[in-house]
């Protein structure tokens, strides 16, 4: 399958990457080579099959709705980039 | 007697005994560590101190009369590093969880601790879980204890290799599409990818998690079942984790196959496998008819489709799982940006490795508009029909054999320049996975000749040269107990294959 620049721009922001010129001309060949040799599932008649995410199905698996755990956000907080008055800090997104 | 030698289950026998401390059994462990990590690079990072104060600790407990029915007291096991230990870096191999402190323990490791084992450190992985070979970690690749200039397999690679070079009793594994078993077969020891379910996922940081499992590798089927036994059950914090079933895999540990009905699907020994494979598989199935199997060929439906449709699913599982990881909550964060979507762009384009963002790509395109119901949509399709296939094979067979992998280790390098190819090894792994079953990858003899070589066209065939073969036996599900028991009895008709090891 012959993958253009477009469809490299498109999935790449789906995936929330920015690639460098070469990665991208790296990136457009191996997912056409991979999307051709997946293409082969084609060949499967899978007509009136259901589509099956789980290989057992388990419905409604429902707990309590009760705290079991502590409030660890000092700890939680230690692993973040940057923080701020006990918060995740991000730039500005709203003006 | 050199400890580090001993079976798991000798080591807390002798502990139970007082023959030996734990203190002394974690101290051989930890030198072994710094004696041979320099040729192998199984760990990421080892847990000198914290091993030293667990054993203390459950030396004491031991003494004070606890610990008395648990076959893993004592015993230093490490953990693949992408489940969570609390408070020691957990960083799947990534840079962009390379600083990375988790709060709390995954499941299993609560449960190992509660057995009274000790954590030894975390092994080297394939990035994210995704690779077959362990070089694509951010750390640098494993080499495998048989041959330093080959590679343990993977993703589960630190682990096979941690075993096979007596740097660890038993390790912790995790499978998505073979990354217990592939390693553990080119590593020549002994892994379980346990039935869907039967493990608890919780802390385990997800890849693909319709697919993902934890299991344990070890250099004895004995010591597996014990491992599995600790870890195993339902579990409140992971509702994929199912309650019925039965957690004893130690008493399934006899020397008795017979009337065992063992299914060999045709297409398992068609081109593309390597003959030196497929001799010790056939050797391995001359045992189980020696010893009262019976052995009938099949032929097992859609099982060529499961690379394709593994490779859509489990990328498109791990496009969702993966954008969790925006420079924002935990690890790494790009120095440099300008608003919060570049902040995301450049912290994921720094952070992850080439194959992870291959996948990323790849699962995003599959769940595209336009793209779904010809890719996804077929994918889960041709799961349920693979599904099928193995569901009507149980209805005649027990168990089902063949090979691990089509080939013995590879040599580094050899892999990764062609995606496609290296995703074909994966051939006799990943429906097991699709279809949520149990599968053992177990010894079944050396190869002779040269090293397996991946330059040729196709699958390789290889002119290999005493690197171990694995072979892989798939139970229905909840079926350990099956595969466990046919196993140990093809191990008790050899005696364990032990590398050469550089010390």
């Amino acid at each position: 399958m012959e993958i253009t620049d477009q469809t490299i721009e498109y999935v790449s922001a789906l995936a929330k990457l920015s690639l460098q010129p070469e990665e991208k001309e790296k990136a457009k060949k191996d997912l056409g080579n991979i999307l051709t040799y997946i293409d082969m599932m084609k060949e499967l008649d899978t007509d009136g099959i259901e589509p099956m995410s789980h290989a057992f199905s388990m419905k409604n698996v429902f707990r309590d709705d009760v705290v079991t755990n502590e409030d660890n956000r000092e700890e939680l907080l230690k692993n973040a980039p940057k923080q701020k008055d006990g918060c995740f800090m991000v730039p500005k997104t709203v003006d | 007697m050199e400890i580090t030698r001993l079976t798991a289950i000798e080591l807390s026998n002798k502990i139970k005994q007082k023959e030996l401390s734990v203190e002394e059994a974690v101290m051989a462990s930890l030198s072994m560590i710094k004696k041979r990590e320099p040729y192998y690079q199984s760990y990421i990072s080892v847990m000198e101190e914290d091993a030293l104060a667990q054993a203390r600790k459950i030396q004491a407990a031991l003494e004070a009369g606890n610990f008395a029915d648990s076959p893993l007291v004592g015993v230093p096991i490490a953990v693949k590093d992408n489940i969570c230990t609390k408070g020691v870096a957990t960083t799947c191999a990534s840079k962009i969880l390379e600083n990375f402190i988790p709060p709390y323990n995954a499941s299993v490791v609560d449960r190992l601790k509660e057995a009274g084992a000790i954590i030894l450190g975390k092994t080297n992985m394939d990035e994210f879980a995704m690779g077959s070979t362990t070089e694509t970690s951010y750390f640098g690749a494993t080499k495998n204890p048989w041959n330093t200039d080959c590679v343990p397999g993977g993703s589960s690679g630190g682990s096979a290799a941690a075993v096979a070079a007596e740097e660890a009793f038993v390790a912790l594994g995790s499978d998505t599409g073979g990354s217990i078993r592939q390693p553990s077969a080119f590593c020549g020891v002994t892994g379980i990818k346990p039935t869907y379910g039967t493990v608890s996922r919780y802390g385990l940081i997800a890849y693909a998690s319709s697919l993902d499992q934890i299991g344990p590798i070890a250099r004895s089927v004995s010591d597996c079942a014990a491992t599995l036994q600790v870890i195993s059950g339902a579990d409140d914090k992971d509702t994929t984790c199912v309650k019925s079933a039965s957690y004893d895999y130690m008493s399934a540990l006899k020397s008795d196959v017979k009337g065992l009905r063992i299914g060999i699907p045709r297409g398992y020994f068609s081109e593309g496998l390597d003959p030196e494979v497929k001799k010790g598989v056939l050797g391995a199935v001359a045992v189980f008819k020696e010893q009262g199997a019976i052995v009938e060929e099949f032929d097992l439906d859609a099982v060529d489709y499961a690379i394709p449709a593994y490779y859509v699913i489990a990328s498109a599982e791990a496009s969702s799982n993966l954008s969790r990881y925006d420079g924002v909550k935990y690890g790494y964060r790009s120095a440099d940006f300008d608003g919060l979507q570049e902040l995301y762009k450049k912290t994921r384009s720094e952070g992850f490795g080439e194959e992870v963002k291959r996948r990323m790509m790849i699962g995003a395109f599959v769940l595209s508009s336009g793209y779904y119901d010809a890719y996804y949509n077929k994918a889960l399709k041709v799961k349920a029909l693979i599904k099928q296939g193995f569901d009507r094979a149980f209805e005649r067979f027990d168990i089902i054999l063949g090979p691990t992998a089509p080939t013995t280790a590879l040599k580094l390098g050899d892999s990764l320049s062609d995606p496609v190819k290296m995703y074909l090894g994966d051939i006799y792994t990943v429906s097991v996975n699709m279809a949520g079953l149990p599968a053992i990858s177990i010894p079944c003899g050396l190869s002779k000749g040269g090293v397996s070589s991946n330059k040729s066209d196709g699958i390789p065939s290889s002119k290999s040269y005493g690197m171990p073969i694995g072979l892989q036996l798939i139970g229905r599900p909840f079926g350990e107990r099956d595969i466990i028991r046919a196993a140990y009895t093809l191990e008790k008709t050899n005696s364990y294959l032990r590398p050469t090891l550089n010390d």
